[in-house]
């Protein structure tokens, strides 16, 4: 939990329109390595879309973004290659259905030939035991409960060993019950050492766990501090009054 | 009793060249619908992958012109033209067998279905499958392969199925090219025999027992790819 590692993404002025509304405008800052940045803001604030625009699956229509000293919104760099090495959890988990568990974890590894069928096979065993379902292996996620698909989800990014993950409110899909299970996961894996953005309404995993926390509100980051700071004396006047609704 | 059955069995099945005719007719009938559902699927899969890549990325905008041209045409004319053209024009200096003519007219007719069919089966997998194939770092092509093709395919099944038979009893006007299928093969018994009921209501079971045959193993199939839906 330093912020003195070396920079692993570094955003430079983005900005996302689509027509005429700005949902980002010119978001500038920088993640580290080993930092856990939780993201809040009200809904429709940008803080998705600057999440989604980390690893490109919204295609910023300005500004830049230096991931391990690259740019990936040159459209000449080879995009795929950057997102192996960037984890991603979505609100709806999206795991393949017509996949058993432990094949959605083996697929991207072993399709990209990263890994052998049995050195995918042993790191899904390894992974499943980590979030503590080695038992639904073999289960199709029909078959699932929200909290245990979204601790499969992070099984399935962490199977490319990336070297960030991000998380887009990984627990707003969820039943009230299944959040404490899911948030576990997501702090032993910062106690790991990796590296987390996640955009999160769960205000008691923003304080406990991350080491920064963004507001981000209007398509820019209004207040950017360390957790203690940013909840017991927010600067700006939005986050104030954002603060006093959530709490 | 048995002797008059006999005669009749002779009469509307073997005599007079009938048995040719009507062996003749299934076998025609089962070439004509193979050979146009393997070109209709395989270019109804092209053309749906070319028009759902179109719509979701903005590429390939020149292919895309060019097979909805091909499906509006398709779609827009009666297949019974479709196949005189293709008879009468398209192949009236090639020297090609009519079974090949029947099936490539039917396959290209069949071809437009199943690719409206295909592309609705795309279109209903959810935006974030695409999504998480991609944040893999698995590229698009991979992704519609591994992901996104295998749960369309099983979304889609019924309603290929249902192109399937439908290709198949459309291969009933291939008589008006000259080829003798159970159809055709039904007529000329009938104008031998100064019957109609026999005939005809045998060119009726036959068709029944074809697409019986059809449902049942692509009902197998169907089951097989439910596995995981539990």
């Amino acid at each position: 939990m330093t912020t003195n590692g070396e920079v692993l993404i570094k955003v430079e002025d983005l900005q996302k329109h689509f027509g005429d509304n700005k949902v980002l405008d010119g978001i500038s800052t920088e993640i580290h390595k080993g930092e856990v940045v939780a993201i809040i803001g009200p809904s429709g604030s940008g803080k998705s879309t600057f999440l989604r625009s980390l690893n490109l699956l919204e295609v910023p229509t300005g500004g830049k973004i230096l991931f391990e000293n690259v740019d990936i919104t040159d459209p000449k760099v080879d995009i795929d290659r950057h997102r192996q090495k960037i984890g991603m959890v979505f609100q709806q988990f999206n795991l393949f259905p017509h996949k058993t568990v432990k094949e959605n974890i083996m697929l991207a590894p072993v399709t990209l030939k990263l890994m052998t069928p049995e050195e995918a096979s042993r790191k899904a065993e390894e992974l499943l035991n980590r979030v503590g379902l080695p038992d639904k292996a073999q289960a199709y996620p029909g078959s699932l409960s929200g909290g245990q698909k979204q601790r499969i989800a992070i099984a399935r990014a962490l199977a490319m060993n990336p070297d960030v993950m991000l998380f887009d409110e990984p627990t707003s899909a969820l039943d009230p019950e299944m959040v404490g299970e899911v948030l576990e996961i997501m702090k032993e894996l910062a106690q790991t050492g990796m590296t987390m953005v996640v955009v999160t309404h769960e205000m008691g995993f923003a304080r406990e766990v991350a080491s920064r926390v963004l507001f981000i509100d209007g398509g820019n980051i209004q207040e950017d501090a360390p957790p203690e700071e940013f909840f017991a004396s927010p600067k700006n006047p939005r986050l104030r009054e954002f603060l006093s609704k959530v709490l | 009793m048995w002797e008059n059955l006999q005669h009749e069995f002779q009469r509307y099945f073997v005599d007079n060249g009938a048995s040719d005719w009507w062996l003749g007719g299934l076998k025609t009938t089962l070439l004509v619908t193979v050979l146009a559902l393997c070109i209709g699927v395989i270019l109804g899969f092209l053309v749906a992958l070319i028009r759902s890549t179109h719509e979701q990325t903005g590429r390939l905008k020149l292919l895309n012109a060019v097979c909805v041209v091909y499906l509006t045409v398709i779609r827009g004319t009666p297949s019974m033209i479709q196949i005189l053209i293709f008879y009468s024009v398209v192949f009236a200096s090639i020297p090609l067998n009519n079974i090949i003519i029947g099936g490539i007219a039917f396959g290209i007719n069949s071809g437009a279905y199943v690719a409206e069919i295909v592309r609705s089966g795309i279109m209903s997998i959810d935006r974030g499958q695409m999504e998480a194939g991609r944040s893999l770092g698995l590229s698009s092509g991979q992704t519609m392969k591994l992901i996104i093709m295998p749960q369309a395919f099983k979304n889609v099944l019924p309603a290929l199925i249902n192109e399937m038979i439908v290709l198949l009893k459309e291969t009933a006007i291939i008589g008006y090219i000259g080829t003798v299928d159970i159809t055709k093969a039904a007529t000329l018994v009938q104008s031998r025999t100064y019957s109609a009921f026999v005939p005809l209501i045998s060119a009726a079971v036959f068709y029944l027992v074809l697409v019986m045959l059809l449902t049942y193993f692509m009902g197998k199939v169907e089951r097989r790819l439910r596995r995981s839906d539990h």
